[in-house]
C-alpha cells in the first residue's frame, strides 16, 4: 500500500499546504489541534474536494485537480473512523458493523471475517444492542470494527481515542495494537498524544499550521514532535510539597522526580516534560552533583545525525529521550542495552 | 345516514388517500432537495411550494382550473396525450387536496431531514454507500417521524379541503362532492341539518383516529432509535 498526498486547501483564513508519502503501517499524523490534521484526512478520505493538488493510492488517483479527477468517498473504499463513532442509532450494533460490508461485495481490500474482527476487538456479546446503550469505548471499538468490515484498503483513524477518559483510552490501546499488528490494513492515525504515537506508529508526519514539518520513521521524529528540540513524556502523580525548598516531589513510572514547587494538590496527575537537551547521561550513579533527578535506565537505540544523537532510554518501562554529541556517545561507548544514568536537569510541566 | 352521505364519506376517503399517496414521493424528494442542497432558484421553489398555504383557497383552485381544465394549457396536454381528464372528476379533486396539502408534507419532512446529522451521512459515504443508499439506509430512516407527520397533515387537510376543490372540481354528488362539500350543500337546503351533523360527527372521527394513528406510529418508530 502507498499514499501519496499534495494538497493545497484554504478554509477561511487557514491555508493548508501538505506533502506526504506513506509506507505500510500505522502512519501517525501529528500535530496540535488547528494544525490542519482533520482537514488532510477529510480530504484522502473524500469528504472534502482540495482546491489544487493530488491523492493517490495504490497508484489509482483519487483526486487530481488539474485533470478534473475526483473519486466520490464511497467508491474509494477507504475507512474512516471518527472521534465521534458516528454509528447509526436506528440500527443495531450488528447491523451497524456489517452496513459496509455489503457495499463492498466481492471486491479487494483486506479480506475482513466477521467474526474473527468481532472477536479482536471483543464486541460479539454487544450484537443485538443499539449504539445508545453502548459505553464510549465500545462506540469506539464498534466504530473500527465497522470500518474494516467494509474491506478498505486503507483505514482513517482521527483521534479515536480523544473522547475517552484515561482509562477507556488504556481499555482500546491494545485492540490497536493487536489491529496494527493483525490485520494488515494500512492505517493513517490521527493524534495530538505522544503516547499513543509513540506507542501505534511506524511513521510519522508532523503538521504544524498547515504544513507538514517533518516525515520519518517514529524514532526518528517523535523527538521533534515535541515543540522544535524534541523531548519526551512521563505521566506522574504529586506525592508531596516541600515547603522549606519549595519543591514538589512527584512519582513517575520512571521513578521520583523533584522539581520547583507546582501549583497542584498532593495526588493529583501531571504530565512531565523532559527535554532531550536536559538529559544528561552517565555510566556510573553520579553523586556529588547539582542536579536533582537522576533515573537509572537502559539505551534502547541511538540515532546519529552528524555532530549530535539523539538516545532514547527505557527507565522502568517509561522512554526518555537523551540528546547528547556523537563524540560523548562513542566517548562512553553507548549500545542498545548498555545501563545509564539519566541526569536530569530541568523538567516542564502540563497539567493533565 | 343516506346512501347519498355514505357516497360522499367514501369519496372524501378516496380522495384523501390518493393525494397523500401521490404527493408522497414528490414530497420528499422536494423536502431533501430545500434541506440538503443549494442551487440556484431555491428560494423561487420554496416559495411555490408555500403558495398554497398562504393564498385563498378560491384563487388556487381557480388557477387549477385555468391550468389543469380541459382548454387550460397542462390538461389540454394532459387529455390528448394520456386520455386524462381533471377536470370536474374525482381525480381533479385528489390534485387540489395534493396542492393544497403539498406545503405542511414538505415542512414537516424538511424539518426532519434538517435533524439529520449529516455527519452519519457522510460517515455512510466512506462505508461504500451512494448518494441514494444513503438516503435509503440513513436519512429516510431517521426521518420516517417527520415523514408520517407530513402524511398525516396531508390526509387531515385533505379530508378537509373546499376551497380549491369546489372550485376547480364543483360539486358533484358521486364524482366530486367530498365530505366538506356535501356538507356545505346540506346546509343550503332546508332540513338538512341532521344530514349536516351526521357527516360533521363522521368528519369529527376520521379527523381524530388519523391524529391517534399518527402518534402510534410516530411513538412507535421514535422509540426504536431515539434516546430514552
Amino acid at each position: 500500500m502507498s499514499l501519496d498526498v499534495d494538497i493545497e486547501h484554504t478554509r477561511g483564513t487557514f491555508r493548508l499546504a501538505a506533502r506526504f508519502s506513506s509506507q505500510p503501517g500505522v502512519t501517525a499524523l501529528f500535530g496540535r489541534s488547528g494544525s490542519g490534521k482533520s482537514s488532510l484526512v477529510d480530504i484522502v478520505a473524500g469528504l472534502i474536494r482540495p482546491l489544487r493538488g493530488k491523492v493517490v493510492v495504490d497508484g489509482q488517483t483519487l483526486v487530481d485537480t488539474e485533470r478534473g479527477v475526483f473519486v466520490p468517498a464511497h467508491r474509494r473504499r477507504i475507512g474512516y473512523v471518527f472521534q465521534d463513532s458516528r454509528l447509526f442509532p436506528h440500527l443495531s450494533v450488528r447491523q451497524n458493523l456489517l452496513f459496509g460490508r455489503w457495499f463492498a461485495r466481492g471486491e479487494g481490500g483486506v479480506a475482513g471475517d466477521f467474526d474473527s474482527i468481532v472477536k479482536l476487538l471483543g464486541i460479539g456479546h454487544l450484537s443485538e444492542r443499539k449504539p445508545n446503550s453502548l459505553s464510549g469505548g465500545e462506540k469506539q471499538r464498534v466504530a473500527i470494527g465497522r470500518a474494516l468490515l467494509a474491506r478498505p484498503r486503507l483505514l482513517l483513524m482521527d483521534e479515536p481515542l480523544a473522547s475517552l477518559d484515561e482509562a477507556r483510552r488504556a481499555e482500546i490501546l491494545p485492540y490497536m495494537e493487536r489491529l496494527r499488528d493483525g490485520t494488515g490494513v494500512p492505517i493513517l492515525y490521527v493524534s495530538h498524544s505522544v503516547v499513543e504515537v509513540a506507542r501505534l506508529a511506524t511513521t510519522v508526519v508532523i503538521l504544524s499550521e498547515g504544513k507538514v514539518t517533518a516525515v520519518g520513521p517514529v524514532l526518528d521524529i517523535l523527538p521533534l514532535a515535541d515543540a522544535n528540540d524534541g523531548g519526551s513524556a512521563l505521566d506522574a502523580i504529586v506525592t508531596a510539597h516541600d515547603e522549606t525548598f519549595q519543591l514538589t516531589t512527584l512519582a513517575s513510572t520512571a521513578g521520583e522526580l523533584q522539581v520547583p514547587k507546582l501549583a497542584a494538590v498532593v495526588g493529583s496527575s501531571v504530565r512531565a516534560y523532559i527535554r532531550s537537551r536536559d538529559v544528561m547521561l552517565s555510566l556510573q550513579p553520579p553523586q556529588e552533583i547539582s542536579a536533582l533527578n537522576v533515573l537509572a535506565g537502559r539505551v534502547v537505540t541511538i540515532s546519529e545525525g552528524g555532530a549530535q544523537a539523539d538516545v532514547r532510554l527505557d527507565c522502568n518501562g517509561a522512554v526518555v529521550m537523551a540528546r547528547l554529541t556523537t563524540k560523548s556517545v562513542r566517548r562512553l561507548a553507548l549500545a542498545p542495552g548498555r545501563p545509564v544514568f539519566a541526569v536530569i536537569k530541568s523538567v516542564s510541566f502540563e497539567r493533565s | 345516514m343516506t346512501e347519498e352521505e355514505w357516497t360522499a364519506v367514501r369519496l372524501s376517503l378516496l380522495v384523501a388517500v390518493t393525494a397523500t399517496a401521490a404527493s408522497l414521493l414528490p414530497g420528499i424528494a422536494v423536502a431533501w432537495l430545500l434541506a440538503r442542497r443549494q442551487f440556484w432558484g431555491k428560494g423561487l421553489v420554496d416559495t411555490i411550494v408555500h403558495l398554497p398555504l398562504i393564498m385563498p383557497p378560491v384563487v388556487t383552485g381557480y388557477l387549477l382550473l385555468i391550468l389543469f381544465g380541459r382548454r387550460g394549457p397542462i390538461g389540454a396536454f394532459l387529455e390528448q396525450t394520456f386520455g386524462i381528464v381533471l377536470a370536474f372528476r374525482w381525480t381533479g379533486a385528489a390534485l387540489a387536496c395534493a396542492v393544497m396539502g403539498f406545503p405542511l408534507m414538505v415542512r414537516a419532512i424538511r424539518l426532519s431531514i434538517e435533524a439529520v446529522d449529516t455527519r452519519l451521512e457522510s460517515a455512510a459515504g466512506t462505508l461504500g454507500a451512494s448518494p441514494l443508499w444513503v438516503f435509503a439506509t440513513v436519512t429516510l430512516p431517521l426521518c420516517l417521524p417527520g415523514v408520517i407527520a407530513g402524511a398525516i397533515l396531508t390526509f387531515a387537510k385533505a379530508m378537509g379541503e373546499f376551497g380549491a376543490t369546489i372550485t376547480f372540481v364543483s360539486n358533484i354528488p358521486g364524482e366530486t362532492q367530498t365530505l366538506p362539500s356535501a356538507i356545505y350543500t346540506l346546509t343550503q337546503i332546508p332540513g338538512g341539518d341532521a344530514g349536516a351533523l351526521r357527516l360533521t360527527a363522521v368528519s369529527i372521527a376520521i379527523s381524530m383516529a388519523a391524529l391517534l394513528a399518527s402518534e402510534v406510529l410516530a411513538r412507535r418508530i421514535g422509540t426504536r432509535h431515539l434516546p430514552a
